[in-house]
């Protein structure tokens, strides 16, 4: 790793501020991507800022079926979190099967997020929920939030504090993990609620996470895993590498959808 | 260069490091912990899992200044006069080899004891330990030793 200049940021507004002095500085929250990248020295920023010791941005409120989750909060507290487990089951587990218990005690959404790693979890969920990303600058809808592969809406100084979606109505999150990094092969998340059907899809895209459109439709007008079968899913956007071809991720898309509609019931 | 102090198996301890410098490197080469291993270094393995503030955490994707002012427990701070619980328990079922992951293992699942109570089924047990490579055992004794440590922690 090449050096860099720690700094513990107290409140979002310092973190800015010192992000603001820094030549070529990165924020950073559980780490747990961040830090690997820069011990492979694909990453030397020159200044590190923390943002894990900002109390504004952790922890998980839910009023009704609205939720927010501070983008400091980790996958373990996501995951075991009773209240929003009662709200909405499916985040829950997405969080539960992130990397291992040792990741989830570090990795947050907000770094998740962020980060909009091809094959990452969360990306799906935010697209599936219809969520919104609230930045210390301003809010933006999950649609427009994830541009490309490792690549988001956010500006370098920007800084994500929450997420906020309503609850569906029913949802879940089904993934093929990749049987060594545990990371998505394919993985899909699927929702029906106020706002309609929302399939997304992560692992798979050659882009980055999707919304499939055909699915939505078949599935909006029968809320059935057979109502997919007929679908195509195209394999000429999707991702081919050692572990499988795009075809393969073709088909493991459209189980992991049947799947996901399965547990959602 | 970071001024760091925290409390490291119930001793403060402190020092100037890099600010680059990772919490595992702080544990073996500042404190002289060689306890704490590094099987991977790409935070795979397990092997350096120390506890801060009571949360297991690979301390080879942690910085020593992201522990600074915190709690940790390494392997040399489980045992009293007699081997810890789970300690004992690797020992009396075989739950080892070369020893290399052995350190990571135990305090995985002490970790895994303190968030999921003290019966443990295999299959929550081989979840749990997604995070923890053994090139030696086949995971069969661990898997058991956990059982029978976390049963009498
Ligand atoms: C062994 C292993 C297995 C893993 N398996 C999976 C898996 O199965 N699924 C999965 O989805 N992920 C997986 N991950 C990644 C893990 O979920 C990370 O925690 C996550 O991708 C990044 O979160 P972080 O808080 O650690 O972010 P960091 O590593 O701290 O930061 C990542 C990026 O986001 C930026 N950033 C961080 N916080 C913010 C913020 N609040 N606002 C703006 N920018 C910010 C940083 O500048 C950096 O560029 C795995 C990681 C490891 C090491
Ligand atoms: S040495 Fe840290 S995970 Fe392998
Ligand atoms: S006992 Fe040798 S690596 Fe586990």
């Amino acid at each position: 790793m090449y050096n860099t200049n720690y700094h513990r940021a107290s409140s979002v507004k310092d973190a800015v501020a010192t992000m603001g002095k820094s030549d070529d500085g990165k924020f950073v929250s559980g780490g747990q991507t961040l830090i690997p990248t820069m011990k492979q020295r694909l990453a030397a920023p020159s200044d590190l800022i923390d943002l894990r010791h900002v109390d504004s941005m952790k922890g998980i409120a839910v009023k009704g079926n609205q939720v927010t989750i501070g983008a400091g909060t980790t996958h373990a507290e996501v995951n075991a979190s009773k209240e929003l487990r009662k709200a909405c089951p499916s985040i829950c587990d997405l969080a539960g099967h992130i990397g291992d218990p040792h990741v989830r005690n570090m990795g947050t959404i907000g770094g998740s997020i962020a980060n909009n790693d091809p094959a990452a979890d969360y990306p799906a969920a935010m697209m599936a929920l219809g969520a919104q990303i609230v930045t210390d600058k301003r809010t933006i809808d999950a649609d427009d939030f994830f541009t490309g592969m490792f690549d988001t809406a956010l500006e370098e100084d920007e800084i994500i504090t929450s997420v906020t979606f309503t609850a569906p109505a029913k949802g879940a999150y089904s993934k093929f993990p990749n049987p060594a990094s545990r990371y998505a092969m394919a993985g899909v998340f699927v929702s029906q609620g106020d706002s309609g059907v929302r399939v997304a899809v992560t692992g798979a895209g050659s882009d980055g996470v999707f919304r499939h459109g055909e699915m939505e439709a078949a599935l909006a007008s029968n809320w059935d895993s057979s109502a997919i079968a007929e679908c195509n899913i195209d394999a000429d956007d999707l991702l081919s590498d050692l572990h499988g071809d795009n075809s393969y991720r073709a088909n493991l898309v459209k189980v992991m959808a049947k799947r996901a509609v399965e547990a959602a019931g | 260069m970071a001024s760091i102090s925290m409390t490291v198996n119930g001793k403060t301890v402190g020092g100037e490091v890099e600010d680059r410098t990772l919490l595992v490197e702080f544990i073996r080469e500042n404190l002289r912990l060689t306890g704490t291993h590094v099987g991977c270094d790409t935070s795979q393995c397990g092997a350096c899992v120390v506890h801060v503030d009571g949360k297991a955490v690979k301390s080879c994707t942690t910085l020593a200044a992201q522990a600074n002012g915190c709690e940790i427990t390494t392997i040399e701070g489980l045992a009293s006069d007699d081997l810890h619980p789970m300690q004992q328990a690797f020992k009396d079922n075989h739950g080892l080899q070369c020893g290399f992951c052995t350190p990571g293992m135990i305090m995985a699942a002490t970790d895994m004891v303190n968030r999921l109570g003290k019966n443990l089924d295999e299959k929550t047990i081989r979840a749990e330990l997604e995070g923890n490579i053994c090139r030696c055992t086949g995971y069969h004794n661990i898997v058991k030793s956990i059982q029978d440590g976390a049963s009498k922690m």
